[in-house]
């Protein structure tokens, strides 16, 4: 590698998490110092840790830290730094902070100024690439906003539209529309949530495209008129149009299709005078036919599958540009190898609508990083997953020279991956990526939709090996646990350390319940002696085991459960966290829980009469006041926390006694929000 | 260390003749048991759980570490002494670990008479109370018991043995800082009502505990006053008001947790005196023991093929091998914790019990536990062995048996008569557990031994008044002298009466041993001081 004299000495990352340690471990591969940006709730972060030097910002909330350009630049000027790196989101996609880097002379990393803003607004956007022949969705991206102008462009193009904000992304205050009648009340509610995130709820409609694939190419231009695409990843899998696994090659792609989307992106980016890195995003339709959506100018999320299957880094493209370098490869030099998935680890519940979970990293062993196996965090154990930020814990990406061995690398690495103390999308990544329809690649943006039930294990499933798994698990377990225990005591090898529920003249019987999908199965487990190993009859009190006795045999390597059930030997990765076992089969995973025996006590903590909050957010708004007679289910306040609303509702018909919030405040999870009382049947 | 090479031939058809013999055995003691196990009949179990508290069980094994061992004691008390059937004397009484301490659990079973206490009930129960005070074990008491059995009161009440021993050991052993913790979970009246009061730290059920000196029923009789059980000692008035319970449960469940929590705040550690090593199963497979007993009775083995099924990689130094052979005496571990094995192989001579003598001098002196293996039909008899001393080195024995400070653990793993029981630790001998199989059998002399000796006094009898006594009339006499013989010697009859911890599966020996000698060493060994050897 040569690094050029122009390049810099020392730059500023003006972003936080994963992203701001990627770009410091690039940096310092160059040989370029690094300078972090912290908020309060960042003080002892990673991303501050690993760099040279750090400047505070401000309070934890970004608009009072990381989205404060002033700031930023005060502290790249005091720190010398000559550049500065802005990740994704924040400051990333800001013009008047590309600006404001030019005005004092500091190297903005990213496009310039005229194609952050040509890219901002999406009506703009389309209109500048329906001028360069870029093929566009049909839609209305006029200015004038009344809504029976924007109802009439959708009646004309047909149902399904797609309702965006032109200032969106993400996912954000944008909204399907199936038939003219949802159209009032998804109007209202794409404006409003748009407003709320962006400031600014001007909308765009689109055609609404039934079964089409998110396939964006990665382009790159420089200073001197060079630009090459790198390829297109997939990143049709997505909730809520939020990116779930991303891979690249992008699969049933013929060369012809991939060489014409390239040229497209590079069109796109040319039309817009762009320098650096950014993403053309299209919608690829099943006859092969591909839309501009928008462009991304910036490095995306997803940026490491595409340098897995390049072998290219790409934030070191990014700072090589930056200080006036030539790209370093031309189109004629990238090729494919092998392909890769990213898989987006979140703190949030698959099962309650993907509700950002907050709360400590007590444990956290990500998987071991390998040629195949790579893991972008920007947090350690012990760290918090606060209400500040995006949720997101960590990406791991995988690589193999397939798409088939890619995607074992990425179920394994799945379930490798062990995390204790927030609520984690691990095992929802798991179902999905071994889903049949995965496997086989018939996928769109409505996977997640279509294949729900498989993904959420909806489906009545039967138990017959899962079961006994668990159970046999729970006793090995248990016996691990006694010898470690007994090692460490004053009496290591007596008999009373031993675990087999050894009784005299009697069976030695451990009696367990084991809870899946909200059903209890009581499990009694013989361990019997043959030779000098144990065997176990398993035998489950559900009339859908109709008495079956199971023989199992069994052991536990690290966290593998080795087992023979019937004299048919498999196993499974196994991971628990307290009483909750799950269990990685190659068709899910099975989540039980050990049933701990009924001490009386859950009426004891019943919370009186009170509603509190889920998690920590922003009082949205309060519909009931004090007094007010309220019926199940009615939505008594909005909340707010990870830029996702959250409705708090009645959970009986009752009466509203006192009300301890208002619209505005921060609310603390578990804090009581209003005093309710139960109405008597 | 010597490793006992075995001379016994697996394939060989008396092994497997004997195998079935000791299997039937065994298979009677476990049906048996199934149903003692039951406790009370159907419908009182059923009473019992329709008002949501657990059998007593359950109880212990919630209470219990999870999957941890469970050394039940007495588990044929009262097995067909009364008219009425009380299954393990209403009582289930143990060793187990809470919170990796071993603690002795006395539960009472109020599905059998109500868990009053029958005579073997007061027996059974001060019996865990002995081994608790002699092997320092915090004692879990799970009460749910109406007292006294009232018709047979003066069986229970009255003496040194009877039911006020309960409270005087509750009290010593606090004094000793032996660990009293009581749970109410069902009645505690009268008497029982002292259970929890003298407890160091007691816990009651919410709506199922009650403690009271009299209850309802006594109280209208006294006073007039009429009052539910609750009001009169539920857990309200005794949390809240009498403080005769700290700690107030919602249920069973909690009970036991609560109970598991007051464990964890004792503050012990297991003063392991000994010098402990690693584990080793035995070379030989432990069950082989049944193909080893001879299905005659009479008929002599080698005690040495027991001994290498049951001590740890079958090793075994002996000590005088070759003098006073009739009994094998050595150094061996069970479990990683050293022992002396002092072990029948034969009638007893001089030259063997002097030879007992000195081995268990050693090990008092080393303070090494001993387990004595019992197969013994007595001392030699005959002018000769008269003339040697045979009762002064009997004396030796017995004197050292006796005084040696060290834990003594018995198996009675065949006949067990007359003085022998002394010399090899009988009852009488306060060995800290005994155990028997249940091909044992145990009496002052044989079944055959006693019809002969009553069958000549009788016919000296008849002989001096001239009458004629047939041999067909001596077999009649003597055919009823040898079965009240073999059903009162028979293990089931002495299990039944407590003359011993239990009766066990040959095949676990080895397992019962090792958690009585662990069990044990929660008391340091203390030093012997032997009386008077006749010399």
């Amino acid at each position: 590698m040569t690094i050029s004299n122009k390049m810099f000495s020392k730059i500023l990352i003006a972003n936080r998490g994963e992203i701001a340690c990627r770009v410091i471990k690039t940096a310092r591969k160059m040989g370029i110092r690094t300078v972090a940006v912290y908020s309060d709730a960042d003080a002892n972060a990673l991303h501050v840790s690993m760099a040279d030097e750090a400047v505070y910002l401000g309070p934890s909330p970004s608009r009072e830290s990381y989205l404060l350009s002033e700031k930023v630049i005060a502290a790249a000027k005091k720190t010398g730094a000559q550049a500065i790196h802005p990740g994704y989101g924040f400051l990333s996609e800001n013009a008047d902070f590309c600006r404001l880097c030019q005005q004092e002379n500091i190297t903005f990393i990213g496009p310039p100024v005229g194609a952050i803003e040509a890219m901002g607004s999406k009506s703009a956007a389309k209109a500048i690439m329906e001028k360069a022949q870029v093929p566009l969705v049909p839609g209305y991206h006029g200015d004038d906003q009344s809504e029976a102008v924007i109802k009439k462009a959708a009646d004309d193009m047909g149902y399904p539209v797609l309702l965006k904000a032109t200032a969106g992304g993400g996912g954000k205050g944008m909204r399907q529309i199936w038939s003219e009648a949802e159209f009032a009340d998804g109007f209202a509610a794409a404006k409003r949530e748009a407003k709320s995130s962006f400031g600014d709820d001007t909308m765009l409609v689109e055609k609404y495209l039934t079964q089409p694939r998110h396939v964006e190419i990665q382009v790159f231009c420089d200073n001197h008129d060079n630009a090459v695409y790198l390829f297109e990843r997939d990143c049709s899998v997505q909730r809520r149009h939020q990116k779930v696994i991303e891979e690249a090659p992008a699969f049933k792609m013929s060369e012809q299709l991939r060489a014409q989307m390239g040229e497209s992106a590079i069109k796109s980016a040319k039309a817009i005078g762009y320098r650096g890195a950014g993403t053309v995003e299209f919608l690829l339709d099943v006859d092969g036919s591909f839309y501009f959506m928008e462009m991304n100018t910036r490095l995306q999320v997803e940026h490491p599958v595409t340098e897995l299957i390049t072998g290219q880094d790409l934030v070191e493209w990014q700072l090589r540009v930056a200080a006036g370098e030539k790209l370093p490869k031309s189109q004629d030099q990238l090729a494919i190898h092998g392909h890769a998935f990213e898989a987006r680890i979140y703190a949030e519940d698959p099962n309650n609508d993907f509700l950002p979970a907050t709360g400590t990293l007590n444990f956290l062993q990500p998987p071991e990083e390998s040629q195949h196996v790579r893991v972008d965090t920007g947090v350690r154990q012990g760290d918090d997953v606060s209400v500040y930020y995006d949720p997101m814990i960590a990406k791991l990406i995988v690589w193999d020279e397939n798409r088939e061995k890619a995607l074992q690398r990425l179920t394994k690495a799945l379930t490798e991956y062990q995390i204790d103390g927030v609520t984690t999308n691990i095992d929802f990544l798991y179902n999905l990526a071994t889903c049949q329809s995965f496997v086989d690649q018939e996928i769109d943006t409505g996977f997640i939709e279509k294949h729900h039930d498989e993904i959420f294990h909806d489906d009545q499933v039967t138990l017959n090996d899962e079961l006994p798994m668990a159970a046999l698990y729970v006793v090995l377990s248990q016996a691990e646990q006694a010898k470690q225990q007994a090692v460490d005591s004053a009496d290591p090898h007596s008999p009373w350390n031993q675990t087999s529920a050894w009784r005299l003249n009697e069976a030695h019987l451990h009696k367990i319940t084991l809870a899946h999908n909200e059903l209890d199965y009581p499990i009694t487990i013989e361990q019997k002696r043959g030779g000098t190993s144990s065997y176990y009859l398993i035998s489950i009190d559900h009339p859908a085991f109709n008495g079956k006795v199971t023989d199992c045999q069994g052991r536990i390597e690290n966290n593998t459960l080795k087992i023979s059930i019937d004299g048919y030997q498999s196993q499974a990765t196994i991971s628990r966290n307290g009483d909750n076992i799950s269990l990685y089969r190659p068709n899910g995973v099975f989540n039980f829980t050990l049933v701990r025996p009924d001490c009386g006590l859950t009426d004891l903590d019943d919370n009186h009469g009170g509603l509190t909050a889920p998690m920590n957010g922003t009082m949205v708004s309060v519909l009931v006041s004090k007094g007010d007679k309220v019926t199940k289910d009615q939505p008594l306040m909005i909340m707010e926390a990870m830029k996702m609303e959250h409705t708090i509702k009645a959970p009986s018909d009752g009466e509203i006694d006192d009300v301890f919030y208002q619209a505005g405040d921060m609310v603390d999870g578990g804090s009581e929000l209003v005093k309710f009382t139960a109405m008597e049947d | 260390m010597a490793k006992i090479i075995s001379k016994i031939n697996t394939r060989s058809q008396e092994f497997i003749d004997n195998v079935e013999h000791m299997q039937l055995q065994v298979n009677d003691l476990k049906e048996k048991l199934e149903q003692i196990k039951l406790g009370g009949g159907e419908r009182s179990r059923e009473r019992h759980l329709s008002r949501g508290k657990l059998l007593p069980r359950d109880r212990v094994n919630a209470l219990l570490d999870p999957g941890s061992p469970f050394l039940e004691l007495s588990q044929l008390a009262a097995f067909d002494v009364y008219k009425d059937n009380v299954p393990a004397a209403g009582i289930i009484t143990g060793i187990g670990r809470v919170g990796g301490q071993e603690c002795i659990i006395v539960a009472n079973d109020a599905t059998v008479k109500g868990g009053t206490y029958y005579p073997l009930t007061v027996k059974k129960h001060l019996r865990a109370q002995t081994i608790a005070q002699e092997n320092n074990l915090p004692c879990i008491y799970l009460v749910d018991s109406g007292g006294a059995n009232l018709p047979n009161q003066d069986d229970v009440f009255p003496d040194r043995e009877h039911f006020g021993r309960i409270f005087f050991n509750q009290a010593n052993m606090s004094a000793q800082a032996i660990p009293q913790i009581a749970v109410v979970m069902g009645s505690c009246t009268a008497g029982g009502a002292y259970v929890p009061a003298m407890a160091d730290e007691s816990i009651i059920v919410k709506e199922q505990g009650t403690i009271f000196l009299a209850g309802p029923p006594l109280v209208k009789a006294a006073t007039g006053e009429v009052v539910s059980a609750e009001d009169l000692g539920g857990a309200d008035v005794h949390c809240r008001t009498s403080g005769v319970a700290d700690h107030y449960a919602q249920n069973d469940h909690h009970a036991l947790e609560l109970a598991r929590t007051a464990v964890k705040n004792l503050n012990r550690v297991k003063p392991v005196s000994v010098n402990i090593e690693a584990v080793q199963e035995p070379a030989y497979e432990t069950s082989e023991i049944y193909g080893v007993i001879p299905k005659d009775s009479r008929q002599p083995f080698d005690i040495r093929e027991v001994i290498a099924r049951i001590v740890d990689g079958s090793e075994f130094d002996e000590f005088k091998a070759l003098y006073g052979t009739t009994l094998v005496c050595g150094f061996a571990r069970i479990f990683g914790y050293p022992v002396g094995i002092v072990a029948n192989n034969g009638i007893l001579f001089g030259e063997s019990a002097q030879k007992g003598a000195h081995f268990i001098e050693l090990c008092a002196q080393r303070k090494i536990p001993l387990v004595f293996l019992q197969n013994i039909t007595g001392f030699m008899v005959g002018q000769q062995y008269e003339a040697g001393g045979i009762a002064k080195h009997g004396a030796k024995m017995v004197t050292a048996v006796a005084t040696a400070n060290v834990p003594k653990f018995t198996v009675l793993i065949g006949g067990s008569f007359g003085a022998g029981n002394y010399g090899m630790c009988g009852r009488a001998y306060d060995p800290r557990f005994l155990f028997m199989w249940p091909n044992a059998r145990i009496s002052v002399m044989g079944g055959e031994q006693a019809a002969g000796v009553l069958a000549q006094v009788k016919r000296d009898q008849k002989e001096k008044l001239g009458e004629s006594w047939s041999e067909q009339e001596e077999a009649q006499f003597k055919q009823p002298i040898i079965d009240t013989y073999e059903h009162q010697g028979h293990p089931y009859y002495a299990s039944a009466r407590l003359w011993d911890d239990g009766v066990i599966d040959p095949a676990d020996t080895r397992q019962v041993l090792g958690l009585a000698i662990s069990a044990s060493l929660n008391k340091t060994i203390e030093d012997t001081k032997f009386g008077i050897f006749r010399m």
